[in-house]
């Protein structure tokens, strides 16, 4: 694996060591519409930790918020103790080259092959000839078992192998922190199981730190070293999946457990039965 | 927005102006965009060829066509004085100075406008720009500032090409079809012709209109509401909007220019 | 920068646009007759000098031989000092006459040059008084007017 120079102060030590990314008190929302309120949370180094909640609970506010294309209202965003929302545009694009991020349905480059997409960091960010290039988007292939689909366009292949491209290439310059927003939502078990296989071994294997956003319980309970719950603007619950599953809250509970009705309510707010069906008029009301 | 609510217009203003400060940003950072491109060529050769060759055909026909019309139209016009023979130079004067810069850019507003818009949009919709972000590479100066400055070099040529055709296709029709002395035809034109002044300020005038057309189709593709929706809303609008401007930049451009 | 076969596409472009260029500058334009050779200045005073523009030809024998640089008034002698550039290898002697004609029934007007005899010839930085200037169509009419009347009380004179 290449050492890469400091830049950010990307520090890669053992789990005892403080946390790679911490929300302390964040704040944040669009006009009116507060998405996370005062929230802190901590990303531990070198495990695998999952976010969870409700829709439009604030999941992948907080990856925009550690990736930098959003800032916070309140509160400090702190990868590796320097805070994102503070970093000038040259430190935020050094910030960004040590983490790789992983879109939902894979945001490859249509316009070029797989290969060609992988390629795209090394090109951009080093001066690797292309022998060398050559060699390592191959390598970063292999892993995820696509090195045969290289000359394909992405409009040719299916979404679960556009994914793992897209892992491919958000692994292309070897990065220490790693988020994915929705890896496994829509896929088929097979590449559902390959998918969480592939996370766990490549997080084990390189050191890295990984942040899952994820609605699917079971394959990300199974996988992650922590998870934690966001409610509506705050914290529900952090620690171990079996911690979480145990949990007392009525937030926790019912979303572990799957459950239609709690704290977040089946029926949408509305007129109420009466009013719609008329009950009352059959009674001779108003 | 209730036009009765000072708050309401107040708020519909600043957002308006936001909207402009915004654009005017882009702008900007395109322009600043031209030395990443230049360490860049093959990003800017391929755009130009996208803008640039794809439109060859459109404006090569329409620019036949015109030039028929014009010496058509003009032969008829002018016999009447019995001046047939400055249909040459009425041509010329015409495609140089108005129509060649002005119909090139309306063409290519709508060809390579919407096509630049589409493409911008859609990237944007499947998140290939976030992604790209992520990446520590800038989508402004990797995607935009490339096409935008492929658009401000292809535009003049186009209308350049645009007038050529078109003075002759007004030989074809006045000296082939109607019989006006081909002699006459080039002579007076090129008496009545002034490189500086007709042909240069038509070829400024297509560099404005280059920036034009490109820039808002860029800026419709980059804010564009990441929907199949919003898309199409946006391609409508880089039409309409790259259109009233190259016309009303045409007036003030002749005004400027062609003043006696 | 890897080669690619747009290139040639491009490539091919960008000389199309050079050469309708080129085409507009030399057969529709005026490129070819453009002198780029600094001529002499002479400065021509008139009482009017009608519709006369800048960048207007100079004429001798309908063959263009100068233009018209600027034109600008003075509020000394209150006549219009019109600085002419001729162009060089063209000597017109000292006492040649400039005249404001028009150029067809409707066209332009441009400046007239007419030989004098003198030996001497007119070199830079000289002023020449011997003008005619434009045809003002009010003088016309007045004129043509005065002559009718003077011509038809010369006969009851005579009578």
């Amino acid at each position: 694996m290449m050492t890469m120079p400091d830049i950010a102060g990307f520090s890669m030590q053992s789990s005892a060591s403080p946390p790679l990314v911490e929300l302390r008190n964040v704040t944040f929302g669009y006009g009116d519409r507060t998405i996370l309120r005062d929230v802190s949370l901590t990303i531990p180094r070198g495990k695998v930790t999952a976010l969870m909640g409700a829709s439009g609970g604030g999941k992948t506010t907080v990856l925009r918020l550690i990736g930098g294309q959003a800032r916070a209202q309140a509160g400090q965003v702190l990868l590796d103790g320097q805070d994102v929302g503070a970093m000038s545009q040259a430190q935020l694009y050094a910030a960004r080259r040590r983490m790789g991020m992983l879109f939902q349905f894979g945001a490859l480059f249509t316009d070029m092959t797989v290969f060609e997409n992988v390629a795209f960091p090394l090109r951009e960010h080093t001066d690797l000839s292309e022998g060398l290039v050559r060699d390592i988007v191959l390598m970063k292939l292999q892993a995820v078992g696509l090195r045969g689909a290289r000359d394909l366009m992405p409009s040719q292949i299916s979404g679960g192998m556009a994914r793992r491209v897209a892992l491919a290439r958000a692994m292309a310059l070897d990065p220490e922190f790693i988020m994915y927003d929705e890896p496994f939502a829509g896929l088929d078990p097979i590449s559902l199981g390959t998918s969480a296989q592939l996370i766990r071994e490549l997080n084990d294997a390189l050191g890295l730190t990984s942040i899952i956003v994820s609605h699917d319980l079971e394959e990300t309970f199974k996988l992650a070293d922590q998870v934690i719950i966001l409610g509506p603007g705050v914290v529900a619950a952090q620690g171990t999946p079996d911690k979480v599953r145990a949990s007392s809250d009525p937030l926790v509970h019912q979303f572990v457990h799957a459950l239609p009705q709690g704290p977040v309510p089946f029926h949408v707010q509305g007129p109420s039965l009466d009013a719609d069906f008329g009950v009352d008029a059959l009674k001779g009301g108003r | 927005m209730r036009w009765w609510h000072p708050a309401d217009i107040g708020f519909a203003l600043r957002s308006k102006a936001a909207a402009v400060g915004q654009a005017t940003r882009l702008l900007l950072r395109l322009l600043a965009g031209l030395g990443y491109v230049l360490k860049r060529p093959g990003l800017l050769r391929d755009q130009i060829h996208f803008l640039g060759n794809y439109s060859l055909a459109i404006i090569g026909v329409s620019g036949l066509f015109v030039g028929f019309v014009l010496g058509l139209q003009g032969y008829y016009i002018l016999q009447r004085y019995g001046s047939a023979e400055a249909v040459g130079m009425m041509v010329a004067l015409t495609l140089l100075r108005e129509l060649g810069p002005v119909v090139t850019a309306l063409l290519f507003a709508g060809r390579a406008g919407t096509a630049l818009t589409a493409e911008i949009g859609l990237m944007k919709a499947g998140e290939q720009l976030s992604a790209m972000e992520m990446m520590a590479v800038d989508p402004v100066e990797r995607i935009l500032a490339p096409r935008f400055w492929a658009g401000l070099i292809a535009m003049p040529l186009l209308a350049a090409v645009f007038s050529a055709i078109g003075i002759m296709g007004g030989w074809i029709v006045g000296v082939l079809l109607l019989g006006i002395d081909g002699g006459a035809f080039w002579g007076q034109m090129q008496s009545g012709v002034d490189v500086f002044k007709d042909l240069g300020n038509g070829v400024i005038k297509s560099v404005v209109f280059g920036i034009t057309v490109t820039f808002v189709a860029l800026l419709q593709g980059f804010v564009a509401k990441p929907t199949p929706e919003g898309v199409s809303r946006a391609t409508t609008r880089t039409v309409v909007m790259a259109s009233l401007s190259v016309l009303a930049l045409d007036f003030m451009l002749t005004a400027m220019m062609f003043s006696i | 920068m890897q080669p690619s076969k747009t290139d040639i596409w491009v490539g091919l472009f960008v000389m199309l646009g050079a050469a309708a260029l080129v085409f507009l500058a030399l057969r529709a334009g005026n490129l070819l007759t453009l002198d780029f050779n600094k001529g002499y200045e002479v400065t021509a005073r008139f009482d009017n000098i009608g519709g006369l523009k800048p960048q207007a030809a100079v004429r001798s024998a309908g063959v263009k031989v100068g233009r018209v640089k600027s034109i600008g008034f003075n509020d000394q002698t209150f006549q219009a000092d019109v600085h002419i550039e001729l162009t060089n290898g063209y000597a017109f002697p000292k006492d040649s006459s400039f005249k404001i004609l028009t150029s067809g029934l409707l066209g332009d007007q441009y400046v007239g040059v007419e030989a004098g005899f003198d030996e001497k010839p007119l070199v830079s930085g000289d002023t020449v008084t011997n003008t005619q200037s434009a045809i003002v169509l009010e003088n016309l009419i007045g004129q043509f007017l005065y002559g009718k009347a003077s011509e038809s009380s010369a006969p009851k004179a005579a009578e």
